[in-house]
């Protein structure tokens, strides 16, 4: 398993919570978004001083972990770098992606500036096809008042199929209701059904063939689904990163380097 | 009457709406990310001192783009404009 907080045991821990000793329960919240869109100013303003930096292993790009504390639990919260997408090949992009696919936070906050949704909505909806346990942040909220910019944040909600929550980070607004929705997704309280697009009936049908192989390959672990996806993309960076992947699970259990192929198929 | 025209043939102060994009690949995939996408406004903001690259104004951010990348981007003038 990929593992790279463990300079410091004290903030490492691994994905089920129940597995930390103790009965602590620990939470991990991923913030992921554009630039500009007051990430890493709600980043600070959840974690306070609380948080250390340092670099993504083997990269060039700034990692910021912290922690915050919600009626008793802790959650830690990563800062992922800020991206219009997470498709592309730039660094900054391959790691937000890693994160929320291969380590799976207990929750995905996705961070859109609310004066500019139109350009934010495409990494939502990114986010989206990668995982159910997401939050949208409508962040810049005093911005976009003082620009006139209306919301309407639950017709948002019930079109993304995620909660959404207004918040205006630099006066620590709204930063309690997005603590509470946070709680609720990662307990499974508030149950999400994330918007997923429907794409031409050939590439649904490729999808499933290829979704099947995957589920055979990586068990229900993986976003099978987005997966698909990215290979009929042709994306070389995601397949060297399930390259290695597969070369590490069967390094543990010793299987065989041949990729398992359906009966099925 | 409306003309189609590259990117990169546009000048500064002049407004296109983006038709196609003639690229493939992980350009492609790029671009449409940073919102130069079909139906998309782009407002030519102003050349660089030797005349390339060019800033363009899409979806309320400032993005630069060689003319490798602007002249495979095409978009369609509003009728009359000159």
């Amino acid at each position: 398993m990929m593992r790279h907080c463990c300079e410091n045991g004290a903030s490492c821990h691994h994905k089920n919570p129940s597995d930390q000793k103790g009965k602590t329960t620990r939470f991990r919240v991923a913030l992921a978004g554009n630039p500009n869109t007051g990430k890493s100013t709600l980043f600070n303003a959840l974690t306070g001083l609380r948080q250390h930096t340092g670099n993504w292993p083997g990269k060039t790009v700034l990692r910021a972990e912290g922690t915050y504390s919600f009626k008793d639990v802790t959650y830690t919260v990563i800062d992922l770098p800020g991206t219009y997408s997470l498709y592309s090949n730039s660094a900054d992009e391959e790691v937000a992606r890693d994160y929320i696919v291969f380590e799976q936070p207990d929750v995905t906050v996705v961070v859109l500036d609310a004066t500019s949704l139109e350009r934010n909505l495409n990494l939502a909806l990114q986010v989206l096809e990668m995982s159910e346990r997401v939050v949208v942040c409508l962040n810049l909220m005093d911005e976009a008042n003082r620009k006139g910019i209306r919301i309407d944040d639950r017709k948002l909600s019930s079109k993304l199929g995620v909660p959404v929550v207004k918040t205006a980070a630099r006066d620590g607004k709204g930063l309690t209701e997005l603590k509470e929705t946070v709680e609720g997704v990662a307990r499974g309280h508030i149950q999400t059904r994330p918007f997923r697009i429907r794409y031409s009936d050939e590439m649904e049908e490729k999808i499933k063939t290829i979704e099947a192989d995957i589920r055979t390959i990586f068990g229900n672990d993986l976003p099978s689904r987005w997966i698909a996806l990215r290979l009929l993309d042709g994306d070389p960076s995601l397949t060297e990163a399930l390259k290695k992947r597969i070369g590490k699970e069967e390094s543990t259990d010793g299987a065989i380097a041949q990729p398992p192929y359906p009966a099925e198929a | 009457m409306t003309t189609v025209i590259p990117l990169s043939e546009a000048v500064p102060g002049q407004t296109l709406r983006i038709r196609r994009l003639e690229l493939n690949g992980t350009m492609r995939r790029r671009l449409l990310d940073l919102g130069f996408v079909p139906g998309a406004e782009v407002y030519v903001l102003q050349k660089s001192p030797l005349g390339d690259p060019v800033a363009f104004r899409v979806s309320h951010t400032t993005i630069a783009l060689r003319k490798e990348e602007s002249s495979k981007i095409f978009g369609e003038l509003p009728g009359g404009e000159g």
